[in-house]
């Protein structure tokens, strides 16, 4: 199958627009004869079930968790990007296109990424007319900083809160929808399979996560808005609910999987404290703006933070500063990430684990007085003295970098479609807009692009074309999804192995970490890819799931989910032997500057990957989407 | 530090319930209080028993998915934290802990300590949104709100909707989680169109869901991991009489 990204013909600047006018109309008494699905609810997901519901088609809506509030949307700190140029400083819509082309190092797609620039401007625009309560200047006009190295203040921001805020307006339009009637809510819900007829998806089929109870939805089209998969590794910054679930069972449905070995790993993180330890906190990284980031010269085993004023100045290797004077520590994401990495490696790592280093206020108090560093970061130490004990006012945090967000996720073409007509993927689940690396304060922007300002003109366009009768769930390809879905889940719960859901777990995310993280090579990828193949295997005779089915069983919840994240822990290593070049986030130590720099390989890798599932075992069988560039010149990222 | 758990085990919304005690051993002053429960399921898990059920997701504090009356306070001793961002060092080797489930009719048990939130969303749906479609709004700084009453505004929005001031108050009101999205957009411009009946529908929702009246006892304020202020319930009354003076819903 060839791969079509429809990316439509045209100048840059224009093509959304002549796209949008292009696009097949749905006349408005017809929409209510249309029935869409909406799985999550994140600010994709509950942006776009809110539109679609506001346009008039007949919506179901379906959250893992107990409400749609609760999506891991809501947990972004920073801000949300938008080229609205309030500040007079020359930002624009192409500034924020080339920002975002070159933050992700070049492998990203430019109409795509035009795109999300161009509407980021009306985003803004919608969460404050929904009342999302935006910092503001005392004269009442919108407060802007700037974020992740941008040379513009362009980010929109509530307190640290603003993934919440977003959310919660996303929320509060899709709870309208829910009071107008027009969408139905299904909380505790997790979609299981995507149900195809004729080729086209045409529903889905769930867990009822309070019952246990196997239902099917049908719809004329189905929206994935489920997020990223970040807890492949099993320690990330991603809440424990996110999963790869709907994504994977739509891949194995004919959906190719673009770019999985894409993740991104966020440098100021609190340290992993033990082998308790479930989920990682991410520090906003802003810290980096007044915090030193050093180790000791020489290794100094288990150094506390208690312990770190007795290490003198002379004695301090701040390696960020010595190595990329021009940026210091405010060098982006994968530069930081990978020069802790190195100083661990190196065993000059601080902490009883070895694996941290310091980020020192002490300078900043000196210089900016006590009170200013608690009125810039104050939330953010009480935070950390919450969870680590320590007082980073007395003495330097620990961090050190984290799994946070991935770039991959389901092949989309520009109307967010995966090669499954009728089948769409929003916001993080889709691989479309970040290319090799996230720039700060865009993933925000990119769910609401999808949900509030894309999907709703891309999905009229297909479904001007469908016949307006419904499939009804008996027809024999939902009996033939819910009988296997009811298989797996018998076979999960008649294994009755030795080893429990989280023991896989973290052998996975040790798998992947310690093979397929920061950095990797061939060799490395080998060992891994004979490991996790050994692993799946072990997984499906010797796993302990306890309970039943129809009851609320989450050791069964996540025995579903660890299963299908083995088997995307498989691909992602794929991908990464394929890709024999460093990018974005992703070191591959054959690949190297002679200073050691990460090294791309324009000629060779210039291109999305997208995997196609050929069968239970089989290899999967890449496909190439040539990444074109013409409005912007492909350069070497350097820092020094 | 070895602890001994008393915990509420109900195994749907129609058991009983009781409580059982567990004993979890070598328990880290770095856990958190829910990595701590998960070493007792994981404990249990290679017993071949049901691990305790509870709600939890984002784990930094902000999801509000997470809940627990722990030692008779919800989100446990301390001050403004939810139970995810409550470690063990806030107990000593030794302790005897009792983890319950929210207390509130409201909110009725699906499973040990997971119970069923659903009545916060329909107060929402009941009116706590502006009526604003996609597309076509004003350019945002065509809507220019001082910053102090839009950080009054932040304060009240901050509400991650856990259920905490419903579980602590005697009387299960929901008035703290209802006066905090009343607030906020009552503050704003943006909602002045429909203050008068977004106060009243939802008020009426909240009363319909079976929540109590407030007492003013402040228990809520005293428990909000996020320090919402009962100011807020102040101005929600304050809405409510305005909307009812000029109502034709009497």
């Amino acid at each position: 199958m060839a791969l079509d990204s429809k990316i439509p013909e045209g100048p840059l600047a224009e093509k959304w627009t002549k796209h949008k006018f292009k696009s097949k109309l749905v006349n408005p008494a017809n929409k209510r004869k249309y029935d869409v699905i909406v799985v999550g609810t994140g600010l994709a997901g509950a942006a776009a079930a809110a539109s679609f519901g506001e346009l008039g088609y007949n919506v179901k809506s379906f959250c893992f968790q107990d409400s749609p509030r609760r999506a891991h949307s809501i947990a972004a700190q920073g801000g949300i990007n938008a080229a609205k140029n309030y500040q007079n400083d020359g930002d624009s819509v192409f500034r924020l296109f080339y920002d975002t082309i070159k933050g992700g190092d070049y492998r990203g797609r430019e109409a795509n990424i035009h795109r999300l620039a161009e509407v980021s401007v009306n985003i803004i625009d919608q969460c404050v007319a929904q009342g999302v309560p935006f910092a503001r200047e005392y004269g009442g006009t919108l407060s802007n900083r700037s974020f992740g190295g941008a040379q513009v203040s362009r980010t929109f921001y509530a307190r640290g809160q603003t993934g919440q805020q977003l959310l919660l307006g996303a929320y509060s339009a899709l709870s309208r929808q829910v009071a107008s009637g027009k969408v139905q809510l299904h909380a505790r819900t997790e979609m299981l399979d995507v149900v195809i007829v004729n080729g086209q998806a045409r529903g889905i089929v769930t867990r009822n996560l309070i019952t246990g109870k196997i239902e099917s939805h049908s719809a004329h089209a189905v929206v994935l808005a489920t997020g990223g998969y970040g807890n492949v590794f099993f320690l990330s910054t991603n809440a424990m609910g996110s999963n790869v679930t709907a994504a994977w069972r739509a891949h194995k449905k004919g959906a190719f999987f673009g770019n999985p070995c894409y993740t991104q790993i966020h440098p100021t993180c609190i340290p992993v404290s033990g082998d308790h330890q479930s989920k990682l906190t991410l520090m906003s990284e802003s810290l980096r703006n007044d915090g030193r980031i050093w180790v000791p010269k020489t290794a100094v085993k288990g150094l506390k933070a208690a312990d770190a004023a007795k290490i003198t100045e002379e004695d301090r290797d701040y390696y960020l500063e010595r190595k990329y004077p021009a940026f210091g520590n405010l060098v982006p994401r994968d530069v930081a990430s990978r020069n802790a990495k190195q100083m661990c490696d190196e065993g000059r790592g601080v902490g009883p684990s070895g694996l941290a280093v310091f980020l020192d206020f002490k300078d900043a108090i000196k210089r900016d007085g006590l009170e200013t560093i608690k009125g810039k970061y104050g939330n953010l130490f009480d935070m950390y003295e919450q969870i680590t004990g320590d007082n980073p006012y007395e003495m330097p945090m620990m961090i050190y970098p984290a799994v946070h967000y991935t770039m991959g996720g389901l092949w989309v073409d520009y109307n967010l479609m995966t090669t499954v007509p009728g089948l769409y993927a929003a916001g993080e689940a889709n691989f479309s807009d970040h290319g090799a690396n996230r720039l700060g304060a865009s993933a925000l922007m990119q769910g609401l692009a999808d949900g509030y300002f894309v999907l709703p003109y891309t999905i009229g366009d297909y479904l001007a074309d469908m016949p307006y009768d419904k499939i009804s769930t008996d027809h024999e390809e939902f009996q033939k999804a819910e009988t296997a879905v009811k298989e797996r889940i018998n076979t999960l719960l008649n294994i009755n192995g030795d080893k429990t859901v989280d023991d896989f777990h973290k052998e996975l995310g040790h798998i992947m970490w310690e093979y397929c993280g920061m950095a990797r090579n061939e060799e490395g990828l080998k060992i891994a890819k004979e490991k996790i193949k050994a692993l799946k295997k072990e997984f499906w005779s010797n796993v302990k799931v306890l309970g039943e089915n129809e009851e609320m069983n989450m050791s069964l919840e996540k025995a579903n989910r660890v299963a299908d994240f083995i088997e995307l822990g498989e691909l992602m290593i794929d991908d990464a032997q394929n890709r024999k070049e460093s990018c974005g986030g992703h070191f591959r130590e054959e690949s190297q500057t002679p200073e050691g720099e990460a090294l791309r390989i324009d000629d060779e890798f210039s291109y999305v990957a997208a995997w196609e599932y050929k069968g239970e075992d089989q290899e999967e069988e890449l496909h190439k989407e040539q990444l074109e560039f013409e409005n912007v010149k492909l350069t070497q990222r350097s820092y020094k | 530090m070895n602890l001994k758990l008393k915990i509420w085990r109900q195994k749907n919304a129609e058991d009983k319930g009781a409580f059982e005690s567990y004993d979890v051993s070598d328990v880290s002053p770095d856990m958190s209080f829910l990595e701590m429960l998960d070493v007792l399921n994981e404990n249990l898990s290679r017993e071949g028993k049901d691990p305790v059920h509870f709600d939890h997701d984002c784990r930094e504090g902000i999801c509000g998915m997470c809940s627990l009356y722990i030692n008779g306070k919800p989100h446990g001793p301390k001050d403004a934290v939810t139970t995810c961002q409550l470690h063990m060092r806030s107990f000593k080797d030794g302790d005897i802990i009792v983890i319950e489930p929210w207390r509130a009719s409201a909110f009725p048990v699906h499973k040990d300590l997971v119970v069923d939130r659903s009545s916060f969303d329909r107060i929402i749906q009941a009116g706590g949104y502006v009526n604003v479609n996609t597309g076509g709004v004003p350019d945002a700084n065509e809507i220019a709100i001082p910053k102090v009453i839009a950080d009054e505004a932040m304060d009240a929005a901050q509400c991650i909707g856990c259920g905490a001031c419903v579980a602590a108050c005697k009387n299960a009101s929901a008035m703290l989680f209802t006066a905090a999205k009343v607030s906020q957009l009552a503050l704003l411009p943006q909602g002045q169109v429909e203050r008068h009946s977004r106060v009243e529908a939802m008020v009426a929702q909240m009363e319909e869901e079976g929540f109590g009246n407030c007492t003013n006892t402040q228990a809520c304020e005293a428990v909000c991991p996020k320090e919402i202020s009962v100011t807020h319930i102040a101005r929600l009354n304050r809405e409510y009489l305005a909307a009812k003076a000029s109502s034709d819903n009497i």
